[in-house]
């Protein structure tokens, strides 16, 4: 790709001056060298250093640049800008307050994610060496662990916009199957009462916004499933 | 402005490995901590380590810490100190057990054990073959163990202030230590932090150059704040450049590839790596990777149609082992690369990575500085660990995997030491100058009224233009002189920078101005204190100190065997002794040789 105009539609809004918010037309011209959609985002600010947003690893790894980019939400720095309709609409996630342009006040996100106990609960005395788990075990694991905690299933997802306050949502649910999976785990079942509430759990309704959204290829809703499997199998 | 107060016991700035591994410390042993962070916990930029954290379990291969220390002690150039390398050594086994134990989803070897993977420089019987030392969770150990220790600090009711920025340390007439002013982002609010302890664990400053593969929240304000206040600066001419930054994108490929069985290639595809080290061959040590493939390049072997990268090939491992051991590399390379690596080989070239200098600590975690004749005198109150902090385990050149080891190990030395200091009452909460927010109201009031000033992003720019032109793989006598002049010249332009959002609310332009002084304070000691160094060591190879029979590599050890200390005001460097003796009376110390891998 060589230099190039890409045309924006961004949500802005500063409290500090904004009666409301607006979204503000605006072009920039690219460099060869800016590939995602996080390099022109950064190219922007260099016209209009006002622009605000969260960034940091440029990488994928860090879950701090999720927004909703043409109606998805999804990771700047994970898009290609070019396989972007134009203008680009940029809004902040969906569902939860906006502070700022396109930073949201996350607080609800992670109360829902320390909900669960999100740690290893153990009780025995810990051996001198490390706890040993096979390979097998080790693997249910994959598809759980690596999770960014970048929001975009959780603020994807009709339910969790309905109720933040009591569903728990795709991120945090992924991560209390997370430690269920893990044979060091000793608390599954405590784990299963804390989820056992018309809300916290059971408001997924397999809609699978989160599954379509997350930059990580996760899959919350098969792990909501393992879950809901474990709730009904203890019932009998 | 009005300026709240607020008391702990300790104050932490930064939640990477090194401050979540301090926390734990002290939050589990009761005392009143705050932890400060620019992002939230699991953004810091550990979760970006990819390859393994070193621990001579011998999960796999036989294996003891004195062969660790060795490799460690040889990959410094011998420029650390072997106390500190033997502390770490010793209890790395101890340290990363305890993080398995606190849920760390490491892979596992066929009996169940933690996987280990070779590494570059970690080696078997004192160099004389590739050791499997690298504790991984697949190609994701940073994120894996960042987001334990996150997790069992949550365990522990840690209280964090996360999108706080801290800006100045307070320092009173004694030098004591205070606390710290800072920033709350959402507000623009300044509050002082005023603590009996203080841990700086702010991370690296890979952003002073134009190509990193650090982050861009690893600005060095741990550094810079702890310089502005009167604290030297370590040996922070030795910058790590990692041989496997993909070509054009900086984003790093871990040497866990090579571990695995990756191959550098140059256009004839030759693996030339077997010609500058015949041992170790891929798996040498970073410093002599990446001049490896930058005198390819230079000699005209480097690929692509401006031949300015080498190859990194792993066409021949199976896409299983390529799936199972390095997924993350993977979906790197086809994100920033346009290439999948079971298919082609990934473009590479050697890109700043790791900081090896910082605050001058001892292995115990406090921060150290001449005093009276003592040129390791603690300054009271004030600790620092990872990759701000140089205890110095890493000299001249780290090894890979010895860093998350250092975090771990330093961060929770720092935090014991606190506790300690804590428990004997040698901790007092000291009176707060009045002047105690001064300094950071007045940088935020220069920056609410100044006119007609460069932005923030051309002066930065300018910065890391000149790092990477003045100051790269290889440094040139003339170069680096002129570099000098160059970057005191930025940072006169620094002092005047202009931003344009005079928002209190996530002022990022105002972070991002902030930021730059103190990587214009790492950037200054960076040039500055490799300009004066006139020998060749580790990382830092001059075209004036070749390798000839009397300095083996160019290594001077008769008149630059030392620690150099670069202090702001005035520019002033001094130099203090390099500790060659162990902590233990029992261990041999690692005798002075020629490096060779
Ligand atoms: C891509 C990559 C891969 C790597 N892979 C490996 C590996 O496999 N093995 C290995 O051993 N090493 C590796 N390293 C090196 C290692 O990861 C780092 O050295 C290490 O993670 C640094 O940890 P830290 O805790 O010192 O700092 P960080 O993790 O960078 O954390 C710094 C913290 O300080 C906070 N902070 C900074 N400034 C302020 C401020 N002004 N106010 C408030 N908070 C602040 C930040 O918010 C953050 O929480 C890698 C490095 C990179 C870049
Ligand atoms: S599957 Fe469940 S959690 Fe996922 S988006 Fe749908 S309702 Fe939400
Ligand atoms: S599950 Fe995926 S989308 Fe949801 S927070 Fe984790 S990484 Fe983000
Ligand atoms: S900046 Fe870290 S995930 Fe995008």
């Amino acid at each position: 790709m060589s230099k190039r105009t890409v045309q924006f539609k961004i949500y802005r809004y500063d409290p500090d001056k904004d009666q409301q918010p607006y979204m503000q037309d605006i072009s920039v011209e690219l460099e060869a060298s800016d590939k995602k959609l996080l390099d022109a985002l950064v190219r922007l600010k260099v016209v209009d250093d006002t622009l605000s947003f969260r960034r940091s690893c440029r990488e994928g790894v860090c879950g701090s640049d999720a927004m909703n980019i043409n109606g998805k939400n999804g990771l700047a720095c994970l898009t290609d800008v070019d396989s972007l309709a134009q203008p680009i609409a940029l809004r902040p996630l969906p569902g939860l307050p906006v502070i700022r342009d396109l930073i949201v006040d996350m607080t609800q996100f992670f109360k829902q994610y320390h909900s669960i106990k999100p740690y290893l609960i153990n009780d025995e005395p810990a051996p001198e060496r490390e706890r040993l788990q096979t390979p097998e075990d080790r693997e249910e694991l994959n598809g759980l662990y690596e999770c960014i905690l970048c929001a975009c299933c959780s603020t994807s997802c009709p339910s969790f916009w309905w109720n933040p306050d009591k569903f728990v949502g795709p991120a945090g649910l992924l991560a209390a199957y997370r430690f269920i999976a893990d044979t060091r785990d000793q608390a599954t079942s405590a784990r299963l009462d804390n989820l056992e509430d018309p809300y916290r759990l059971f408001r997924c309704h397999t809609i699978m916004n989160c599954v379509d959204v997350c930059p990580k290829g996760l899959n919350p809703t098969r792990a909501i499933g393992k879950i809901k499997d474990l709730m009904v199998r203890r019932a009998i | 402005m009005n300026v709240a107060k607020r008391t702990f016991d300790a104050v932490i700035v930064g939640a990477g490995g090194a401050g979540l591994r301090a926390a734990l410390q002290l939050s589990e042993a009761g005392l009143r901590t705050a932890v400060l962070t620019k992002v939230f916990p699991t953004r810091s930029h550990t979760v970006a380590a990819q390859g393994g954290v070193a621990a001579s379990l011998g999960n796999t291969t036989e294996d003891n810490w004195h062969w660790h220390m060795y490799d460690t002690v040889k990959g410094s150039d011998w420029l650390g100190d072997q106390d500190a390398i033997e502390f770490m050594c010793r209890k790395a086994n101890e340290v990363v057990v305890e993080l398995e134990h606190y849920g760390m989803p490491f892979d596992r070897t066929d009996n169940g054990k933690i996987y280990q993977r070779p590494f570059g420089g970690h080696s078997m019987n004192y160099g004389q073959a590739p050791v499997m030392r690298s504790c991984a969770a697949a190609d994701r150990t940073g994120h894996a163990m960042l987001h334990a220790l996150y997790q069992r600090n949550v365990r522990a009711n840690t209280q964090f202030f996360v999108e706080w920025m801290a800006m100045d340390l307070i320092r009173n007439d004694d030098g004591d230590v205070l606390g710290v002013t800072a920033m709350e982002m959402e507000t623009g609010e300044v509050s002082i932090f005023h603590a009996k302890a203080t841990i700086f664990a702010t991370g690296g400053a890979g952003r002073i150059y134009y190509s990193s593969t650090n982050a861009f929240i690893n600005t060095g304000d741990g550094v810079g704040m702890a310089a502005r206040a009167g604290i030297p600066l370590e040996d922070m001419e030795f910058w790590q450049f990692h041989p496997t930054g993909v070509a054009g994108a900086g984003v790093l490929i871990t040497e866990g590839v090579r571990g695995e069985g990756g191959i550098l290639r140059n256009d004839a595809g030759e693996r030339f790596m077997e010609r500058y080290a015949p041992n170790l061959k891929d798996l040498a040590s970073r410093d002599v990777v990446s001049r490896s493939m930058v005198t390819e390049i230079n000699e005209g072997r480097g690929c692509g149609p401006d031949k300015d990268h080498v190859l990194l090939d792993i066409t021949h491992l199976s896409p299983e082992n390529i799936m199972k051991r390095l997924p993350g590399i993977r979906e790197i390379s086809i994100q920033f690369a346009g290439i999948d690596p079971i298919k082609a080989p990934i473009p590479v070239v050697p890109t700043c990575h790791y900081q090896m200098g910082g605050i001058p600590t001892n292995y115990r975690g406090q921060v150290v500085v001449p005093k009276d004749g003592n040129p390791n005198s603690p300054v009271v109150g004030f600790y620092a660990a990872g990759e701000c902090a140089c205890a110095s385990v890493h000299g001249a050149n780290r090894l890979g995997t010895n860093s998350l080891l250092d975090l771990l190990v330093f961060g929770k030395s720092a935090g014991e030491t606190v506790v300690d200091d804590f428990k004997s009452g040698n901790l007092m909460l000291k009176p707060l100058p009045e002047t105690a927010a001064d300094v950071s109201l007045a940088r935020i009031a220069r920056l609410e009224s100044q006119k007609n000033g460069e932005s923030v992003h051309e002066v930065r720019l300018a910065m890391q233009r000149t790092m990477q032109k003045h100051a790269g793989v290889f440094r040139f006598d003339n170069l680096l002189k002129e570099g000098v002049q160059r970057i005191l010249e930025v940072a006169e332009r620094a002092k005047s920078t202009e931003i344009k959002d005079k928002s209190q609310v996530w002022n990022t332009a105002r972070t991002e101005a902030l930021e730059l002084d103190n990587l214009i304070e790492v950037a200054k000691a960076t040039m500055i204190s490799a300009e004066a160094r006139k020998e060749s060591r580790g990382a830092h190879v001059r075209d004036d100190a070749p390798d000839t029979a009397e300095r083996p590599n160019g290594r001077d050890d008769q008149n630059w065997l030392k620690h150099t200390l670069w202090y702001t005001a005035g520019n002033r460097l001094e130099y203090k002794p390099v500790n060659l003796k162990p902590m233990s009376a029992d261990v041999e110390p690692i005798a002075l040789a020629k490096r060779t891998y």
